[in-house]
């Protein structure tokens, strides 16, 4: 189709795949660009939660739904890269037990199906958890693969027609007279040159890197990279993932992956994700807080420690207390500057709805009436992204 | 990570499109407990931002980091620099083997995953059946999934000196994952596609897969056990029965 729009989207991570997924769906021929290659940034490193919303039930609602209808979602779609076993939310003192009835309370407001089990049994088939549990919560929780998660949407919409252009780096948006977006000024990192993609629309899904790219046009975009150490050690001694029953903290979920535990996580604020060192203190945090779950994690070796830059939309507030909601912002109405749309915020468990969203306003723009179907399309296997 | 510093030179090997490869060296000061991926990580935020590599999850889950360190295949996320190399003494990063070169560190693996695909190999399987064939099931009591042990790094392909000699042979991952496949569904159309000249009977059980797989894959048992089971189908199909 000859005058088929053509939107630009950066970022390759869970966000820009689903966005391309979607786009492609809707009949809009995507390209998308990153500077690495799949999942290289924040989604690649994420711990892998697929979150019930359990975890935000209490005082962060707008979230905690999300992450329960986005479960259900990418448990038919993805299921080729979910291990689904639930989780736990455990007490282990007096102030955990306090937190019970608001987790009742919440999980139930936001439609997470929860059941209190007699300890007894929760240990009889976790054998490795704290035998010094007071209350046990199960949870619609999984783990999945990150890497895998972003291609299998990426394949999906590669099979439709939409473009990956991977080491492909955006050093700049073109303008146009009116002072809107028209394209992208991009350096191939592959073979070393240099070239200008014109499109109908830019969709900027770079996430803790939004403000790099919408600083390229003084466009505002109120994004806090806020990262968080994970560590992983290496015996599977659960089969669930174990969360602290409290208010978010750190270092209060403990999730298998393959034949590993991972614990996470911290949370700080930094003002460039491109490079975080980490301290040792926090991975010494972190394995007190793996500990207190599963004591067992004492027998165990580190497997590997690393962090992940959050892009948490910011609202002047610190790093746990902003939302985990996602936020698109149309920076024609923002900045008055027409063809670029940026995606941020939100969590892996929730990229199809925040594509959903953010492909509701691209198809708007372009007036464009094309309903979205991700919700019941399944993704094919992820290695078809490898083929041409 | 902590008060030690080493000073290492790490040489990296460096190819963009047709060009000719070449090695460009960068000086360091590295914590040894850093692992090899944060160095090149580092050399991209600092020194040179033309470096291509591929990486994901840091944590050994993913499976893109695989390169070659000092001649070895390595999962660099989950490598200590001090397990490679001592302070003042040098770190070579290579691409992997048997792969073509896609630019600097990144391969091509487009054939390995339409061979893993025709393995029919899935990423997610029962808990007794994601555990190699000869450790003792866990006691779970319950029906559990889990992601299996191969994460499709290339490593154990880039090693193996058959794959070395042609890229015809499957290469033990394709294999590894055929079997495991094979032991969960008992579909007899996997043993038939392992059953030929550059399927299980290629390989000259030099174990190097087994050596340098970062994930406890055993791939080496694994062409092993797999070509016990294309004997015991030929046999049933000997005799008529299928």
């Amino acid at each position: 189709m000859p005058d088929q729009p053509h939107v630009i989207v950066i970022g390759a991570g869970f966000t820009g795949c689903a966005v391309a997924h979607d786009l492609a769906l809707r009949g809009i021929r995507a390209t998308v660009l990153d500077r690495g290659e799949i999942a290289s940034g924040t989604s690649g490193r994420t711990h892998g939660l697929l979150h019930s919303g359990g975890r935000y039930c209490v005082n962060d609602k707008e979230s905690a739904v999300e992450c329960i209808e986005e479960n259900k979602i990418l448990r038919k779609i993805a299921k080729q890269c979910i291990e689904f076993n639930g989780g736990y939310f455990v007490a282990l003192n007096e102030s955990d037990l306090e937190y019970a009835p608001l987790f009742e309370a919440g999980a139930q407001e936001c439609g997470i199906e929860i059941e209190k089990i007699p300890v007894d049994k929760a240990l009889k088939v976790e054998p490795n958890l704290n035998p010094n549990v007071l209350a046990v919560y199960t949870v619609p929780d999984g783990t999945f693969d990150p890497l895998r998660l972003a291609l299998a949407f990426a394949a999906t919409a590669k099979k439709n027609g939409a473009e990956f252009r991977p080491y492909h780096e955006v050093t700049g948006l073109i303008m146009n007279g009116q002072g809107n977006v028209t394209g992208a000024e991009v350096w191939d990192r592959v073979t070393n040159h240099k070239y200008k993609l014109h499109g109908d629309m830019v969709v900027n899904a770079t996430g803790a890197w939004a403000g790099a790219i919408t600083k390229m046009v003084n466009a505002k975009a109120s994004v806090v990279p806020t990262p968080g150490i994970m560590v992983a050690y290496d015996q599977r001694l659960i089969n669930r993932v174990v969360n602290r029953l409290n208010a978010p903290g750190d270092g209060d979920i403990l999730i298998p992956q393959r034949r590993m535990v991972c614990i996470g996580t911290t949370s700080f604020e930094v003002s460039d994700a491109d490079y975080i060192p980490i301290e040792e203190d926090q991975v010494e945090f972190m394995y007190r807080c793996a500990v207190e779950l599963v004591p067992a994690v004492k027998s165990t070796n580190q497997r590997g420690w690393w962090m992940s830059a959050r892009p948490l939309v910011g609202s002047g507030e610190s790093g746990r207390s902003l939302a985990r909601t996602f936020k698109c912002f149309d920076h024609k109405a923002t900045d008055n500057i027409d063809g670029l749309v940026t995606i941020t915020g939100g969590k892996a468990t929730t990229c199809r709805a925040m594509a959903e969203t953010t492909v509701d306003v691209v198809c708007e723009k372009l007036g464009i009436r094309a309903e979205c179907v991700t919700r019941e399309t399944p993704l094919i296997s992820y290695r078809n992204y490898y083929l041409s | 990570m902590n008060s030690e510093k080493w000073n290492i030179t790490l040489i990296i090997t460096r190819q963009k499109g047709d060009a000719k490869p070449y090695t460009q060296s960068f000086q360091l000061e590295v914590d040894p407990d850093e692992y090899v991926l944060d160095a090149i990580e580092r050399v991209w935020a600092f020194h040179d931002r033309s470096l291509v590599f591929r990486h994901a999850c840091h944590h050994s889950t993913c499976g893109a980091c695989g390169m070659r360190v000092n001649g070895t295949e390595k999962l660099t996320c989950i490598t200590p620099i001090r397990d490679v190399t001592r302070d003042g003494g040098t770190m070579r990063v290579e691409p992997l083997r048997n792969f073509p070169v896609v630019s600097d560190l990144v391969v091509d693996m487009s054939d390995f995953y339409v061979r893993l695909e025709q393995a029919r190999f899935g990423q997610v399987a029962p808990v007794d059946e994601a555990n190699l064939g000869y450790e003792k099931d866990p006691d779970d009591g319950g029906d559990y999934e889990r992601l299996v042990d191969c994460i499709e790094c290339g490593c154990c392909i880039s090693a193996c000196p058959i794959s070395l000699t042609t890229p015809e042979y499957f290469g033990p991952a394709i294999l590894a994952g055929a079997q495991h496949s094979y032991s969960i569904t008992r579909n007899p159309k996997l043993l038939d596609f392992v059953d030929q000249e550059n399927g299980v009977w290629r390989c000259h059980s030099a174990f190097e897969c087994t050596a340098v797989c970062p994930s406890n894959v055993d791939p080496g048992w694994r062409i092993m056990d797999l070509r016990k089971r294309v004997i015991g189908h030929r046999i049933k199909k000997l005799f008529g029965r299928k």
